[in-house]
C-alpha cells in the first residue's frame, strides 16, 4: 500500500497548497517540503524490498478493455530516480522558501512545483508505456507552468511556451513511439516490453519506433537539434531551474533511454543515433557555455552538455558505458543544481547574473563561494569529488571502444575536447566569480544570503563529497541496484576505486585539465571583461529557426482565417440556412419525396381562416420590421395568438396557455427594448443600389426555398404513419405512477425531471446574464433625453407626462384609473396563479404557467405606476426567487437519496388533512414550486433589469449635468480635503 | 388540415429566414421569433393531429395512442417556449449592448449600408 502513496502524496500536497493564502510563504514551502520529505522516506523505506525483490509493483485496472493496468512498479532505475526526485524536491522547497519574494504568490508555485514532482515520481515509476506517456506530457504541463511563474515577464511567457511546444510537441512523438512499441512487443506492460528486446529489435517497425522514441527522449533531455527550449526556460525562478532543468525533468528523456535500453539497445541504428547525437549535444553545449555572459545560462549549457554526454554513453551499446550513464546522472543531479542553487544566491544577493560583472565575491562571501566552488570542481572532474569518477569511467569508455577506426579515434579526442571546456566554464564559474577585483557597479552590496539559504547547497555538496571520497562505501551498492535493470540484469564487472593506476584516461583528464587551465588564461580575460553573447562559429541558431517556424505558421494560419472565415454574421448565417436546405434536398434527392397514408384531419374553414391571418401576420410582420418595429411587434402578437389558437384546437391546453402567457412577457420585452434603438431614415440612398438589391433578392430566394422546403417536409412528416414512440409508456403510466391525469405536467415534474431541472437552470442562468450584461450597458446618448411623445406635452404642465418616472407619477393623475384597476388584480391574479399551480397535476396549468402569470401582473404594476414608485412600497428582489427555487428543486430531488431512491424519485404521500380529508400529495408538488420561483424569478430579473435601464440611464445624465456645473463640482472638491481633514483630527 | 398546417409552416419559417438574413438587430430578432413559432409548430406536428383528444387522463378511457394525443411532443414544445422566451430576452440585451458600444444597430456593430 505504500508503493502508490508515493505518486498520491505529492499531488494530494498539490492540491491543498493551492488552497493556502496567497502570501503564506513559510507555510506554503514548509508545507511542501513536508510532503517532499514524507514521500523522501517513502520512497527510502521501500529499498531493501526493491533490493530483495529486485521489482515491486501495485497494480490496479484501468483500462480493461485494452489490458493496460495502471501500474506503480519500482525497480532499481525507478528507485533511484525516485529518491532523486523526492530528494532534490524536499532540498528545492526548502530553498525557495528564502529565495521566493514575499509579493509572490508562492501558493502557486509551490501548488505546482509538488504536481510536477507527483508527475515526474510517475513518469520514473510507470509500469506500462501509456502510463508512462501521459505523466511525461503532465511533466511538460508544469514544467510550461514554472517556467511562466512570472507571467507578467515576457522571457518568462516565451520561454515557457518554447519549452512547452518542444517537450509537448515531443510527448506526442513519443506517444506514436509506445504505442508501435507496445504493437512490436505484443503488450505495453513494461515487464513484458523488457523480456522482449530481441523480438523488438528484429521487427520491421523497429527503426519507425526507434526514431519516434528518440524525437521523445532528445526533446525532453535538450539533445541536439532539440537543446535550444533549455537556456530558455531560464526564465524559470532558479529553484525550478536547479530542479526540473538541471536535477530531474531534463533527466526524463535519458531516462527513458535506460528505461528502454534492454527493449532498444544494441544495434547500429541505435549506436548511430543516440551515440551521435550525445557526442554532438557533448561538444556544442559545452562550447556554448564558455561564452555565456549569464551565468544561469553557462549552467544551462553545461546541462545540456552532460546530458549529452549520459546519451552518449547510453548510445556506446555497452554495458559498462550504461552503468557509467547511471552514475553520471546521479553525479550529475547533485553537483548542477547545487551549483544553480548558488547561482540564486549570487544573483539573489548581487541583484546580477552578469559574469561580467561578477568578480571578486568570495571576500563577500566566502562560504557560499566555498560550496560553489567545490562544486564547479565536481562539475569539471577534479578527482576526490563525484564527478571525476563519471567522467573517468566516460574517458575509458571512450578510448577502449571497438569500432570502426575512425569512431575510435574521433571519439577520445571529442571527450578529451570537451573535458577542456568544461575545465574552462568550471573556471568561470569557480574563479571567474569568487576572484579577481574587488566587485563594483552592482545593484546591491553582496553578503552571505541566511543560513538557511544555504543548507540544501552544503547537503548536495557534501554528498559530491562523501561519494567522490569513499565511492564504493557511499554509493556502490545503490548504483548496482540502479544499474541493473538498465543492462538487463547481469551487471558487467567493475571497480568504483578512486586510483586505476596510471593510464589513458588519466591521462586524457589531465590533458583536459591543463588544456582547460590553459584556454582559460588566454580566452579569460576578455570573456571577464566584455563577454560574447553567443558562441562563435554556430551557423545555425536553434532558438531563431524556433521562432521563425512559429511565426510563419501563425502568419499562414492567420492568411488561411482571413481567406474561409467571415466575421460577418449574414454570411455565416446564410451559409446555414443554404447549407441545412440543401442537406435536406439531397436527402430527398436520395431517397425520393412520397406522401404517406396516414388518415388525413379533415380540413376546416375555421382553420383555413386562422392561418390565413397568422400568414398575412407573418409576411407583414417581416415587411415592417425595417422601419416600422412598432407595427411588426402587434402583427407578431398576431401570429403568436394564431400559434395559440391552433394548440387549443389540436388538443394542447398546456401549449396553449404557456404560449399565451409568453407571448404576453415577450411582447413587455420588446417594447422595453424598442426604445433604445436608432431612428431608421426612410429613403436611404443606399436601399436603392443595385448591389443590395441583388442581396435582397438571394436572401428572398433563400428564404422562399427553405420555407418551401419546410412545408414539404412537414406535409410529408403529417401524412407518414407515426413513428413508433415512448409516448405511450408516459400516459399509460400518469396516473398509476405519477399520481397526476395531466400527462403533460406530470411527464414535466416527474418522468422528465431531471430535463426540466436543466431547463430552469438555464432559464436562471439566462436571467442572470441578462441582468450582468445589463449593468455595463451603456445607452446612446440620443436615446437618453426624454422621448419626443413625453417632450411634445412639455407644455402642458397640468399633467405628469413630464417626468413620468422621476415623480410619483401615478400618484399624480398619471394613468390613475388603469392603475387602481391594476393593484386591485394584483391579488386576483396570484390567485389565479395558485388555482393553476394547484391544479396543474390534473388539468392544465402548473409551475411554468403560474410563475408567467405572477410575473405579469407585478409587470402591470409597474407599467401602470412606474418603477420608483413600485420599488418604493415592494420588495421584489427577483434574484432570490430564481435562487429559492433552484435550490428548492435540487433539494427535491436529493430528497429521494434519503429514502434510498435515484435523484429526483417522486414520492406520494396521502395525509389527512382536517376539512379537506385524505389528499395526494406527491414530492413533485414541490419540484413544481422550484420551477414556478425560477420561472417567475427570471422573468421578473430580465425585465425589472430592462425596465431600469431608463432611470439608470437618466440618472447618469443627471450626475452628468451636476458635474458640469462649475459650482457644483467646486464644491464637491472643496468639500473634500474638509471631510478628510475633519477625519485626521 | 395538414396542408393549412405545412404552409403555414413553411411561410412563418420562410418569413423568419428572410428577417434573420437581415442586416438590423432588430429584424433579426423579430426573424428568430418567427423562426421559433414555425419550429415549434413542426415539432408539435410531429405527433397527432388530434381534436377533442387533450393528454389528460379520463377515467374510464383506456390510456393509448388511440384516446389520447401525442404527450411527448407536447412536454418538448412547452420547454422550448419557455427556453425560447429565455433566449430572446438575452438576444435582445446583446444587440442591445451592441448598440451601445457600436452607436448602430447593424449585426457587425459596422453601418455600411442596408
Amino acid at each position: 500500500m505504500e508503493i502508490p502513496l508515493v505518486l498520491l502524496l505529492p499531488f494530494a500536497g498539490s492540491i491543498v497548497a493551492a488552497l493556502l493564502p496567497t502570501h503564506a510563504r513559510s507555510a506554503a514551502s514548509g508545507f511542501a517540503g513536508i510532503v517532499a520529505l514524507a514521500t523522501t522516506v517513502l520512497v527510502v523505506r521501500l529499498y531493501p524490498e526493491v533490493h530483495a525483490q529486485g521489482a515491486i509493483e501495485w497494480r490496479q485496472a484501468w483500462l480493461p478493455a485494452l489490458g493496460v493496468d495502471f501500474v506503480v512498479r519500482l525497480d532499481g532505475l525507478a528507485w533511484m530516480f525516485s529518491l532523486l526526485v523526492a530528494g532534490i524536491g524536499c532540498l528545492v522547497a526548502f530553498y525557495a522558501r528564502y529565495y521566493m519574494s514575499p509579493d509572490d504568490p508562492v501558493p502557486r508555485f509551490f501548488a505546482f512545483l509538488l504536481a510536477f514532482m507527483g508527475a515526474m515520481l510517475g513518469v520514473v515509476t510507470a509500469g506500462n508505456l501509456i502510463q508512462l506517456v501521459f505523466f511525461w506530457e503532465v511533466t511538460s504541463i508544469f514544467s510550461f507552468l514554472l517556467i511562466g511563474y512570472w507571467y507578467h515577464r515576457r522571457d518568462a511567457r516565451r520561454g515557457a511556451f518554447m519549452a512547452l511546444a518542444v517537450t509537448g510537441g515531443g510527448g506526442l512523438v513519443l506517444l506514436v513511439g509506445m504505442l508501435l512499441l507496445g504493437v512490436a512487443a505484443g503488450s505495453y506492460e513494461l515487464d513484458v516490453v523488457l523480456a522482449r528486446g530481441a523480438a523488438i529489435r528484429e521487427h520491421a517497425l523497429y527503426p519507425v519506433i526507434l526514431a519516434l522514441v528518440l524525437v521523445g527522449a532528445f526533446t525532453k533531455s535538450a539533445q541536439f537539434p532539440f537543446h535550444f527550449w533549455l537556456p530558455r526556460a531560464m526564465a524559470a525562478p532558479t529553484p525550478v531551474s536547479a530542479y526540473l532543468h538541471s536535477a530531474t525533468m531534463v533527466k526524463a528523456g535519458v531516462f527513458l533511454l535506460m528505461r528502454l535500453w534492454p527493449a532498444l539497445a544494441g544495434t547500429e541504428a541505435w549506436f548511430v543515433a543516440v551515440g551521435g547525437a550525445g557526442a554532438a549535444t557533448l561538444l556544442l553545449g559545452a562550447w556554448c557555455a564558455m561564452f555565456q555572459r549569464d551565468l544561469k545560462g553557462l549552467l544551462a549549457y553545461s546541462t545540456i552538455s552532460h546530458l549529452g554526454l549520459i546519451t552518449l554513453l547510453l548510445g556506446l551499446d555497452s554495458p559498462l558505458a550504461a552503468v557509467a550513464a547511471v552514475f553520471h546522472t546521479m553525479n550529475h543531479a547533485t553537483f548542477k543544481s547545487s551549483l544553480f542553487m548558488a547561482a540564486g544566491i549570487i544573483d539573489h544577493e548581487t541583484g546580477t547574473r552578469d559574469l561580467t560583472r561578477l568578480h571578486g565575491l568570495f571576500r563577500a562571501m566566502p562560504i557560499t563561494g566555498a560550496l560553489a566552488i567545490v562544486a564547479s570542481a565536481a562539475m569539471a572532474g577534479v578527482p576526490l569529488l563525484n564527478g571525476f569518477l563519471s567522467k573517468e569511467m566516460f574517458f575509458a569508455e571512450a578510448f577502449y571502444l571497438d569500432a570502426h577506426p575512425v569512431i575510435q579515434y574521433a571519439l577520445p579526442l571529442i571527450a578529451t575536447l570537451a573535458g577542456t571546456f568544461a575545465v574552462v566554464y568550471a573556471l568561470r564559474v569557480a574563479y571567474g566569480i569568487f576572484f579577481g577585483a574587488a566587485p563594483d557597479r552592482l545593484p546591491h552590496a553582496p553578503h552571505e544570503p541566511v543560513r538557511w539559504m544555504r543548507v540544501p547547497i552544503e547537503l548536495l555538496v557534501f554528498t559530491c563529497i562523501a561519494v567522490g571520497v569513499a565511492p564504493a562505501l557511499v554509493i556502490g551498492d545503490l548504483l548496482a541496484t540502479a544499474a541493473r535493470p538498465v543492462v538487463g540484469g547481469q551487471l558487467p564487472p567493475y571497480d568504483l576505486a578512486l586510483w586505476h593506476g596510471f593510464n589513458a584516461p588519466l591521462l586524457m583528464s589531465m590533458l583536459a585539465t591543463v588544456g582547460g587551465f590553459l584556454v582559460y588564461r588566454s580566452l579569460g580575460r576578455r570573456l571577464g571583461s566584455a563577454g560574447l553573447d553567443v558562441a562563435p562559429f554556430l551557423p545555425i541558431d536553434g532558438q531563431r529557426s524556433f521562432e521563425r517556424t512559429v511565426a510563419g505558421v501563425d502568419r499562414a494560419a492567420r492568411a488561411l482565417v482571413r481567406r474561409i472565415v467571415t466575421r460577418r454574421l449574414q454570411p455565416q448565417l446564410a451559409w446555414m440556412v443554404v447549407l441545412a436546405t440543401a442537406g435536406a434536398a439531397l436527402a430527398v434527392a436520395q431517397t425520393g419525396l412520397v406522401w404517406g397514408d396516414r388518415q388525413r384531419v379533415a380540413g376546416t374553414f375555421a382553420v383555413a381562416a386562422l392561418w390565413s391571418v397568422g400568414a398575412t401576420s407573418a409576411v407583414a410582420a417581416a415587411w415592417l420590421a425595417k422601419f416600422h418595429r412598432f407595427a411588426a411587434l402587434v402583427t407578431l402578437g398576431v401570429t403568436g395568438l394564431m400559434v395559440c389558437i391552433t394548440f387549443v384546437y389540436f388538443s394542447a391546453p398546456d401549449l396553449a396557455l404557456t404560449q399565451l402567457v409568453v407571448e404576453c412577457v415577450t411582447v413587455v420585452l420588446f417594447l422595453l427594448g424598442l426604445r433604445w434603438l436608432p431612428k431608421r431614415k426612410l429613403g436611404d440612398a443606399s436601399e436603392r443600389s443595385p448591389r443590395t438589391r441583388l442581396r435582397r433578392a438571394r436572401d428572398l430566394a433563400v428564404a422562399i426555398v427553405a420555407g418551401a422546403g419546410l412545408s414539404t417536409l412537414s406535409y410529408a412528416l403529417l401524412t407518414r404513419p407515426a413513428p413508433h414512440s415512448i409516448s405511450p409508456f408516459f400516459l399509460d403510466r400518469a396516473l398509476p405512477e405519477g399520481g397526476g391525469t395531466n400527462v403533460i405536467n406530470v411527464m414535466l415534474v416527474d418522468f422528465r425531471s431531471f430535463d426540466t431541472l436543466g431547463e430552469i437552470t438555464v432559464l436562471g442562468a439566462a436571467a442572470l446574464t441578462v441582468y450582468a450584461l445589463l449593468r455595463r450597458f451603456r445607452p446612446p446618448r440620443e436615446a437618453v433625453a426624454l422621448p419626443a411623445q413625453q417632450r411634445l406635452s412639455l407644455g402642458e404642465a397640468a399633467t405628469d407626462l413630464v417626468a413620468p418616472r422621476e415623480e410619483a407619477a401615478a400618484l399624480t393623475g398619471y394613468l390613475k384609473v388603469p392603475a387602481v384597476l391594476a393593484r386591485l388584480m394584483l391579488p386576483l391574479a396570484v390567485m389565479v396563479a395558485v388555482y393553476l399551480f394547484l391544479r396543474g397535476h390534473n388539468l392544465p396549468g402548473g409551475g411554468f404557467v403560474a410563475g408567467l402569470v405572477v410575473a405579469i401582473a407585478f409587470i402591470m404594476q409597474y407599467l401602470v405606476a412606474g418603477a420608483s414608485w413600485i420599488e418604493a412600497r415592494l420588495t421584489l428582489n427577483p434574484a432570490r426567487w430564481i435562487a429559492v427555487g433552484l435550490l428548492v428543486a435540487v433539494a427535491t430531488g436529493a430528497g429521494a437519496w434519503v429514502a434510498g431512491y435515484p435523484f429526483l424519485t417522486t414520492h406520494t404521500a396521502h395525509p389527512e388533512i382536517p376539512l379537506l380529508g385524505r389528499i395526494a400529495l406527491p414530492s413533485a408538488l414541490f419540484f413544481d414550486v422550484g420551477v414556478f420561483s425560477v420561472v417567475t424569478g427570471s422573468t421578473l430579473l430580465v425585465l425589472l433589469a430592462l425596465a431600469h435601464q431608463s432611470i439608470r440611464a437618466r440618472r447618469a445624465q443627471a450626475a452628468a449635468r451636476d458635474a458640469a456645473s462649475p459650482v457644483a463640482s467646486t464644491t464637491a472638491v472643496a468639500a473634500l480635503p474638509l471631510a478628510v481633514a475633519a477625519d485626521r483630527r | 388540415m395538414e396542408i393549412v398546417l405545412s404552409a403555414a409552416i413553411g411561410i412563418l419559417g420562410a418569413s423568419g429566414i428572410w428577417l434573420v438574413l437581415r442586416a438590423r438587430t432588430f429584424q433579426v430578432l423579430m426573424g428568430l421569433s418567427l423562426v421559433s413559432y414555425a419550429v415549434n409548430l413542426f415539432l408539435f406536428s410531429m405527433g397527432s393531429l388530434s381534436i377533442g383528444q387533450e393528454p389528460i387522463v379520463t377515467p374510464g378511457i383506456p390510456a393509448d395512442l388511440a384516446h389520447y394525443t401525442d404527450p411527448m411532443v407536447q412536454a418538448l414544445v412547452l420547454t422550448a417556449i419557455v427556453i425560447g422566451f429565455a433566449t430572446t430576452a438575452l438576444f435582445l440585451v446583446v444587440l442591445l449592448a451592441l448598440r451601445g458600444l457600436a452607436d448602430n444597430d447593424h449585426v457587425d456593430g459596422k453601418d455600411e449600408g442596408a
